[in-house]
């Protein structure tokens, strides 16, 4: 009984921690159904190259997601040889050289995916004031992680609610923290052509993209999940064991 | 503490044993302190928490020690240098979940702990140094959890940092210098960052050192029971080894498997996402929240419009507990025997639930109210009715030793009236 008291009172000491950690943002985004949750989930190796393939083609222009390196795509199913090829395709700052100039080169595997704006301020200035923000944690930082991106993209209203005053340049969003947002709908029917034929849909899209923004905040999920399992199986056997010893030893002792 | 006859184990006849022992009496000390060591016969679960907390010191300072291998302190290298460690270090995200989880354990651990000192009143006589040495472990895990929390430099690292440290400003006279010189400079800034790792890395093993004088002063007397009576003889104690060592084992893989679930299945529950975002010092996110384990104490901070008050009060909250020993007025240690207590006790934990569900919340409204309430009744608690109590109450008939309610005997019915032993 007093046993169950404590154990009722600890969990609702989590829960508070849990209260706490949903407190920060407004509406809370729906779960969608991922393959990637849950104790055995891995992420859908098709959805992260398509996602991949949303982020190159159409955030990449004003997000920066500077914690990926190219080298890091190795995990969304690509392999060494595509990675280094696809790097090529950018070009990025080095040196200084030897007459201390900086130079361009071709991107390698081991560089960060290079940003769309030199800074901050430069960012600001291209995008009326607004910051696009740095994607590598964003399905981390945001309270509902991934589920947050995908109601974000598809959250896009025509018209807002009336009564509702919209800013000039911005756009009503059910799911952005004050509904008003600098970003435009991003995402539009066919803005990208899948190469594995997926019809490229706004809710495709945005699934896609929700995936592999998940992979890149999280790229060791698998590797967590099935080490935990491994880890979980070995001690609830061990616990088993010990509370058989803890049995046999306190066998004889009345307490 | 009752006469206990000490057989020394079988490798203390080991002749290189005994060598070393005539020169440095260690495995002596290993012998009658840890493994013939005489433990009440009577602990439940709930005495298993001082021997997980140890556990946990000691998680978190080998998980610490190889985060520190690669972590960044500075402003403009600490966020990338951990997400480094989550990314590119071997094994770094397991380390790093450990570390960053295993606060959270550690906390819930020494929470259960201190109720379980609460409810069993290990804190009386003559135990009171034990129990002020584990109010200093408490705090100084307070701070380092505090200065750990900052080292990512996330916005609720940098604005967490800025808040409590801004809290020494209230102090007259003195704050503003007290702030500059926490802060080494005018804000929170590099120097801040700073001298947080340094104490962070440092604090620790101060910790540790208070551990070392927190069992010293436990084995003085031993440890207290769920009957909270002195043992009478050696039939009321049974040694350490294998009795204890075999439960506390188990007890442990027990909370392993609580600690892996949170490591391996959820890592980010117990935190808040906005530390994931790197500090910036031009945006306020829109709660500052500190991390779970301070939330009934940020409530108690709030509870007052007055800042200096505030303060005051927060750091009253854990003074008070200093003078716990003289505020219980009862001589009965074990709320077991004290059935009026016991109701208290219950309702100071359901006090100490709702600081932290109001310290979670924006102050003002409803939660704000509850926030001032349960401040009230926390202090109360120890100024009021635990002083008066000790007077009022009539405690229930103690048994006349540890082993007669479970040996038998003529009173056996006396025994925690009527309650069942706890099964163990």
């Amino acid at each position: 009984m007093r046993t169950a008291k404590l154990l009722i009172a600890s969990v609702l000491a989590l829960g508070l921690g849990m209260g706490a950690a949903s407190a920060a943002v407004g509406p809370k985004a729906p779960v969608q159904e991922w393959p990637h949750t849950g104790f055995f989930g891995t992420f859908d190796r098709a959805a992260l190259q398509r996602g991949y393939q949303v982020y190159k083609e159409v955030c990449a222009a004003c997000h920066a997601m500077k914690q990926i390196r190219f080298r890091n795509l190795e995990g969304i199913g690509l392999s060494a040889a595509e990675v280094a090829a696809l790097a090529k395709e950018y070009e990025t700052t080095d040196g200084p050289n030897d007459e201390g100039e900086m130079f361009k080169r071709p991107a390698r595997a081991a560089d960060r995916f290079p940003s769309p704006f030199p800074n901050e301020l430069a960012a600001r200035a291209a995008n009326g004031g607004a910051y696009p923000l740095d994607l590598s944690l964003i399905a981390k930082n945001r309270a509902g992680g991934e589920n947050y991106v995908y109601a974000l993209l598809t959250g896009y209203r025509d018209n807002p609610p009336p009564g509702f005053v919209l800013g000039d340049g911005m756009y009503y969003n059910d799911w952005f923290a004050g509904h008003q947002i600098a970003m435009g709908p991003p995402l539009m029917a066919d803005r990208v052509t899948y190469a594995d034929g997926t019809p490229a849909t706004v809710e495709r899209m945005a699934k896609d993209v929700s995936t592999f923004l998940a992979w890149a905040a999280s790229p060791h999920l698998e590797a967590r999940n099935s080490l935990g399992v491994k880890v979980m199986l070995f001690l609830f056997i061990l616990t088993g064991l010990l509370y058989a010893t803890k049995r046999k030893v306190w066998r004889n002792i009345k307490h | 503490m009752a006469k206990y006859d000490y057989v020394p184990s079988p490798f203390m006849a080991n002749s290189i044993v005994k060598w070393v022992d005539h020169r440095l009496p260690i495995f002596s000390m290993i012998d009658t302190q840890l493994i013939k060591y005489p433990a009440p016969r009577n602990l439940n679960y709930f005495w298993n928490f001082g021997s997980l907390a140890g556990v946990m010191l000691v998680i978190m300072i080998l998980s610490g020690i190889f985060l520190a291998m690669n972590y960044n302190p500075s402003t403009a290298g600490a966020f990338d240098s951990v997400e480094r460690i989550m990314r590119d270090v071997n094994y770094g995200w397991l380390i790093r979940y450990i570390h960053m989880n295993g606060a959270s354990m550690f906390f819930i651990v020494v929470y259960i702990h201190m109720f379980r000192g609460l409810y069993y009143g290990s804190y009386k006589y003559p135990r009171e140094i034990l129990w002020w040495l584990g109010l200093l472990i408490f705090l100084a895990m307070m701070a380092t959890a505090f200065m750990g929390y900052v080292l990512p430099w996330g916005q609720m690292s940098f604005w967490g940092a800025t808040v409590i440290t801004n809290l020494f400003s209230a102090f007259p006279i003195v704050g503003e210098s007290i702030v500059l010189w926490l802060w080494g400079g005018f804000s929170v800034d590099n120097p801040t960052l700073n001298r947080f790792f340094a104490l962070h890395y440092l604090l620790p093993f101060v910790i540790a050192g208070l551990v070392l004088l927190h069992l010293w002063a436990l084995h003085v007397h031993g440890s207290n029971n769920p009957l909270g009576i002195d043992a009478k003889g050696p039939q009321d104690k049974i040694p350490f080894h294998p009795y204890y060592t075999a439960k506390d084992a188990f007890g442990l893989a027990v909370f392993l498997i609580f600690y892996g679930y949170f490591v391996f299945f959820s890592p980010y529950t117990l935190g808040h996402p906005d530390n994931w975002i790197p500090a910036n010092p031009l945006v306020t996110p829109p709660h500052i929240v500190p991390e779970w384990y301070f939330l009934p104490f940020y409530a108690i901070l709030r509870a007052v419009p007055d800042k200096l008050g505030g303060v005051l009060l927060m750091f009253g909250s854990i003074a008070i507990l200093f003078l716990l020993p003289w505020l219980d007025t009862s001589r009965v240690r074990s709320a077991r025997f004290r059935p009026v207590y016991k109701v208290f006790f219950w309702l100071f934990v359901v006090c100490c639930l709702a600081l932290g569900w109001a310290g979670a919340m924006p102050a003002e409204g409803v939660p704000l109210f509850v926030g001032q309430v349960a401040t009230i009744w926390y202090f109360a608690h120890f100024l009021v009715i635990l002083p008066l109590l000790g007077w009022f109450e009539r405690p229930l008939p103690l048994p006349a030793s540890i082993a007669e309610p479970i040996l038998g005997g003529g009173r056996a019915g006396v025994m925690a009236a009527g309650k069942p032993m706890e099964k163990a």
